[in-house]
């Protein structure tokens, strides 16, 4: 062995060729973990600027009140607008979910999951000239037409969600209401159903805070709007934050600037808490559910 | 029970008591019946609904569709005033800064995804991959309106000048304008967006690799480098295609975030510094106050060229990971 080169005694670190590699790999690892740390460094950028500078115009008038003192008449249209959008989408997403688990075949599935996947990519801009063509053209601007285009968004995230918690509950559930000769219907509303429920709801809240921020259909379906007055009739435009964020950022106007980061501020952190918390709850249903 | 057969010697209790079986089994038939239906019409409203958001959008195009045929793809003039369309340049803007933001956010993002499933601490992980997914969960008018205030003078002031000044002989690296609006703010705001959808669905992908190949490459002597070169990227390659497709069709169809920072030009021009437009972000801006019908059914015609473009991307995105089997960027 000696003879060919090798020297017990001589350190075991690489050399030469290893060296490069080694060294090599361990740049890879940094630039893979600068990039993450860039990613998050983005996110806490975002956030601290919408914090730093919506923060302060916040306090209680400024929710209450309408334009140009407050931003109540946005959040309450918001809220019609994206409570009806649910009460529209939730039904829709969980029974296409169950016609996916319970009676779908193989090509109606891999019809019907090709039909999500397109809605889902689908630009929510087209969803906004949808919309118009079908509800606004001709009419007028309307929350419903604004909700209507939500729920197009939200139905694939609640379907492809409600499928996958669908999917975990346990067979052995379905067996034994097989075996007591339960019905499929009473099967379904008594057992699937209620175990899947906590991951139903969470991602349906996931779908809400996503649709909550989607301006381009709004522009559309409820642009038009008097910011300054309260309206709860669906069946006119309502004032709602991403549309005024959007009018107010095109403005160079200082105080309009002041009024959109405020309403930044609070869609941003009812979004993130919303998002955040309905994940905390998946994982711990999936985790329920799974054991 | 041998009884059973000949109803008229059952006591009055156990007849009251198999009519209410047999009224059960019917209520049980019709509820069967009833959850199908329902639950079949749900999913043929979906099939129903993309159906007629194709039709609705070539519907308000049809004029314009009529009047300038396939030659609008291709002409660069967009004049309202003068009723002239077409949708050259904005083909073109949607085209460079989707394709800049891909360029940018899919190493990005392919990294992070082998960070989260390869290298990160499991504490770290269940920390940074939910803060990374927050980020696609930020609206895209709030980062829209923080690139114009935050982003876009920060761009305009130190990133283009130093740009223009080391690279400045690459033309796409023209002389910053005065304003931060421009095509390279509106890429930086669109990788901002597919880093996390490409991201999330990467890291699933790596995660699914089986160890044992690992393992059997470092065992070998592969250096972790070499283990994801040789071993995990080449399996998953189909998949982050795929994903990388998903991103890009959906920055192809952002509207809003484009139309706060992209300043709305109507000309190709070779310097990224300059102001453009995409499809998306022209229809955003211009169809509340589109000033004729010809007008709005352009916009309508420039809809049916991104619906044509987000359907393909997607399509093929779901035909190569339904070969490869993966979960496409649901929430899930």
């Amino acid at each position: 062995m000696n003879e060919q080169g090798y020297d017990p005694s001589a350190p075991l670190v690489p050399s030469g060729n290893l060296r490069r590699r080694r060294l090599f790999s361990l740049l890879a690892e940094y630039a893979a973990t600068a990039a993450a740390v860039a990613a998050v460094a983005v996110l806490a950028i975002v956030v601290y600027t919408v914090v730093s500078r919506g923060a302060s115009a916040l306090d209680l008038d400024f929710l209450i009140k309408g334009a140009p003192d407050g931003i109540g008449p946005e959040l309450v249209g918001t809220f019609v607008i994206v409570g009806i959008g649910t009460v529209i989408a939730m039904p829709i997403g969980v029974l296409v979910a169950l016609f996916l688990t319970e009676f779908a075949g193989n090509r109606a599935t891999h019809l019907i999951r090709l039909t999500l996947d397109l809605m889902n990519g689908l630009p929510s801009i087209i969803i906004g000239l949808f919309v118009f063509g079908l509800l606004v053209n001709h009419k007028q601007q309307s929350g419903i037409a604004a909700s209507v285009a939500l729920a197009i968004i939200m139905v694939p995230l609640i379907a492809r969600g409600s499928q996958g918690v669908l999917l975990l509950v346990p067979g052995n559930l379905r067996e034994a209401a097989d075996a007591l000769g339960v019905s499929r219907w009473r099967a379904v509303l008594g057992i699937v159903l209620p175990s899947a429920l906590g991951g139903i709801l969470t991602s349906t809240v996931l779908s809400v805070a996503r649709a909550a921020g989607e301006t381009a259909p709004l522009i559309f379906a409820t642009s038009v709007f008097d910011p300054s007055s309260y309206s709860l009739n669906p069946f006119e435009a309502l004032p709602n934050v991403p549309v005024r964020v959007f009018q107010l950022s095109e403005e160079a106007n200082p105080e309009g600037f002041a009024e959109a980061w405020g309403l930044s501020f609070v869609l941003v952190s009812l979004i993130l808490f919303a998002s955040v918390g309905a994940r905390a709850l998946l994982a711990r249903s999936r985790r329920k559910l799974a054991s | 029970m041998s009884t059973a057969a000949s109803p008229s010697v059952l006591s009055p209790a156990a007849r009251s008591r198999i009519r209410s079986g047999q009224r059960r089994k019917q209520l049980d038939r019709i509820g069967d019946r009833t959850l199908f239906g329902i639950c079949l019409f749900a999913a043929v409203l979906c099939v129903v609904t993309i159906v007629l958001i194709g039709y609705q959008v070539v519907d308000g195009a049809s004029p314009a569709i009529s009047r300038y045929g396939l030659g609008f793809l291709t002409d660069t003039t967009w004049q309202p005033n003068f009723g002239q369309f077409g949708a050259g340049s904005l083909i073109f803007g949607t085209a460079v800064s989707s394709a800049f933001a891909l360029l940018l956010g899919a190493p990005i993002a392919i990294s992070i995804g082998l960070y989260l499933s390869l290298l990160a601490p499991n504490g770290v992980r269940g920390i940074v991959a939910p803060l990374v997914e927050m980020l696609a969960a930020i609206p895209s008018v709030i980062l829209g309106f923080w690139g114009v205030l935050v982003l876009a003078p920060f761009v305009q002031g130190t990133l283009e000048p130093w740009l223009h000044g080391k690279l400045g002989f690459i033309p796409i690296f023209g002389a910053p304008e005065t304003t931060g609006a421009s095509i390279f703010t509106a890429s930086l705001i669109l990788t901002i967006m597919v880093v996390p959808i490409i991201a999330s669905i990467s890291r699933d992908l790596f995660l699914a690799v089986p160890h044992d190949v690992q393992d059997g490459a470092s065992a070998l002597g592969a250096t972790r480098w070499e283990v994801v070169r040789g071993v995990v990227l080449p399996s998953t390659a189909p998949g982050v295609v795929a994903a990388s497709l998903l991103g890009l069709g959906r920055a192809l169809g952002e509207a809003i975030a484009v139309a706060q920072v992209i300043g709305a030009g109507s000309e190709i021009q070779a310097s990224l510094f300059k102001t453009g437009d995409t499809l998306a972000a022209r229809i955003a801006n211009q169809f509340p106050g589109a000033l004729t019908e010809m007008h709005k059914s352009s916009l309508f015609y420039l809809g049916v060229i991104l619906l044509v473009i987000g359907l393909a991307s997607n399509l093929i995105a779901h035909w190569i990971g339904r070969r490869f089997s993966y979960d496409a960027g649901v929430v899930r």
